[in-house]
């Protein structure tokens, strides 16, 4: 019997890693997925087809939600011959990309596969997209305004 | 009455060949590529995407190039594109205060938690043409500063601690947000419905409109809060899954304005707010559609409607340039027979007037004789 405490760990593991694959540029997550060799056997159910999404926003920020507009998104459904079932969605259209990412869903739910996932393809694309934002941050934060007071006068 | 004119394919088929020929330019240098259009004029790509309703930048950069820098036809090429696809769903409403910030700046408050950060901005630039860039000159690469990650409300949640702001703007609680692009808009409209169609709504258009409330037609005294440019989280529920998906990010231009309010009847004396929320970085476009959101508000605030921007109907009519470039461009599509009918008519009405004048004349020398 799993625990609701366990379950909801599995849950958000698998939602963290769908979104790091969803992040990912395509190109990293097609270089790490050939370099792990693992085979693609997977049978499509769905996709990888392109489609919109309306993205939504809130009024002053933080009120009602509004549509602002659609933006592209491409979504793949997977199934392994072991019989896992593989879901992704990610902004853009790039349909390799997102299979591939539907894959990785599907073998990253297999126990035998989950930490070399974890550790060939996950773990670098976690490090290439914090690495990025750092940089992004870094940039930013050298133009923030430091400033100073010019006293004049005696009191 | 339509009668149906043929001809002109040869020359319709030489006009588009003479346009791929234009739009390739001089064939001595290398063609421009859809990379490059992205990443060197971003800025043109996001209003594409803006105010084409549709965030994909290679898409974007395609419309422009096609449309050979004519911003208001590589929006008409998305929009047209936008239509060819299915829709998957409704995003969660993103979260502007948890954004990974490239710009962010308040005119009211100097020192706000996280800072003024100027980002990439042509603010403070000395707008000289720029000789080394025509040269092609390498810039250096940029400054970078490592700092502790600081959170970031938005002002406007600072503010609203003293009760001095309104708060950020409900409908009714089970209300499903209102769709502009599937329903056919209906006056008076809902603020969402309007911000819909503020945002994908033409730049200059808007930018005129929140300038004339400045100039005194419909004034409201505005103050920028807050603008703040960055990427945002998308996420999304499918039904296949029972936890939201992050689908990627996008950039986004958000917009705080603050605005004088002396009160009303109801509503004790505070400052209210204007609401700008783009695609990609476009602050004018922001900063001009949260004041064209805050004159648009009159009727609910009790203020009087005096000025083209406090009118719903005509801001929202027209502020869509595809529809507004549809209608005045198919001006110049044959209109050979109705202009035929309406000559005709001219010319009989010339007549009558010619023999009503001749009467006259005979008359009055009829008169004097």
């Amino acid at each position: 019997m799993v625990s609701r405490q366990e379950r909801q760990a599995v849950t958000e593991r698998r939602r963290e890693a769908m979104a790091v694959l969803a992040m990912a540029s395509g190109s990293d997550l097609l270089q790490l997925w050939n370099e792990t060799g693992l085979p693609d056997d997977a049978e499509t159910l769905r996709g990888p087809e392109t489609g919109l999404v309306t993205v939504r926003g809130r009024m002053g920020g933080g009120g009602a939600s509004f549509n602002i507009g659609e933006a592209t998104v491409t979504r793949a459904t997977i199934k392994l011959p072991t019989g896992e079932v593989g879901h992704a969605y990610a902004l853009g259209r790039e349909k390799l990309k997102v299979r591939v990412a539907a894959l990785i869903d599907a073998l990253h739910q297999r126990p035998d596969l989950e930490a070399r996932i974890e550790e060939k393809i996950l773990a670098p694309l976690r490090t290439r997209l914090s690495e990025t934002d750092a940089v992004r941050r870094a940039e930013t934060a050298a133009t923030k305004v430091d400033f100073f007071t010019m006293v004049r006068g005696e009191d | 009455m339509y009668v149906a004119v043929k001809g002109g394919e040869a020359a319709i088929q030489n006009a588009h060949r003479l346009l791929a020929d234009r739009r390739r330019g001089d064939r001595n240098m290398p063609a421009i590529t859809l990379a490059q259009i992205a990443s060197q004029l971003s800025l043109a790509v996001d209003r594409v995407m803006s105010e084409g309703s549709l965030y994909d930048t290679g898409l974007a950069a395609l419309a422009v190039k096609q449309a050979r820098g004519d911003m208001i036809e590589a929006i008409f090429l998305l929009r047209a594109y936008r239509t060819t696809l299915p829709r998957f769903g409704y995003t969660r409403p993103i979260d502007t205060a948890a954004m990974l910030v490239e710009r962010r700046l308040s005119a009211t408050y100097k020192d706000l938690p996280g800072g003024q950060l100027l980002g990439p901005t042509f603010d403070y630039t000395h707008r000289l043409l720029d000789p080394d860039l025509a040269e092609g000159a390498e810039p250096a690469a940029p400054e970078t500063r490592s700092e502790a990650e600081e959170a970031m409300p938005r002002v406007s949640d600072i503010l609203a601690n003293e009760g001095l702001i309104e708060e950020d703007g409900a409908l009714p609680e089970n209300r499903e947000p209102g769709d502009i692009t599937r329903e056919p808009p209906e006056f008076p409209m809902e603020r969402d419905q309007r911000l819909q169609a503020l945002s994908r709504g033409d730049e200059g258009f808007l930018l005129a409109l929140g300038y004339s409330t400045q100039r005194g037609y419909g004034r409201n005294h505005p103050f920028a809060g807050e603008i703040r440019i960055g990427e945002v989280d998308v996420e999304i529920d499918v039904p296949e899954l029972d936890f939201p998906l992050t689908l990627g990010r996008i950039r986004v231009t958000e917009c705080q304005m603050v605005n004088q309010f002396k009160g009303s009847k109801k509503v004790p004396p505070q400052f209210t707010r204007g609401y700008g929320l783009v695609f990609g970085q476009s602050e004018r476009k922001a900063m001009a559609m949260s004041l064209c959101d805050r004159a648009l508000r009159a009727g609910e605030l009790d203020e009087d409607i005096t000025a083209p921007a406090q009118d719903e109907e005509f801001v929202i009519s027209h502020c869509d340039n595809v529809q507004a470039t549809g209608f005045v461009e198919h001006l110049k599509l044959p209109h050979y027979v109705d202009f035929q009918a309406e000559l005709g008519l001219v010319r009989q009405m010339r007549r009558e007037y010619e023999e009503r004048r001749e009467g006259a004349d005979t008359e009055r020398r009829e008169a004097a004789e």
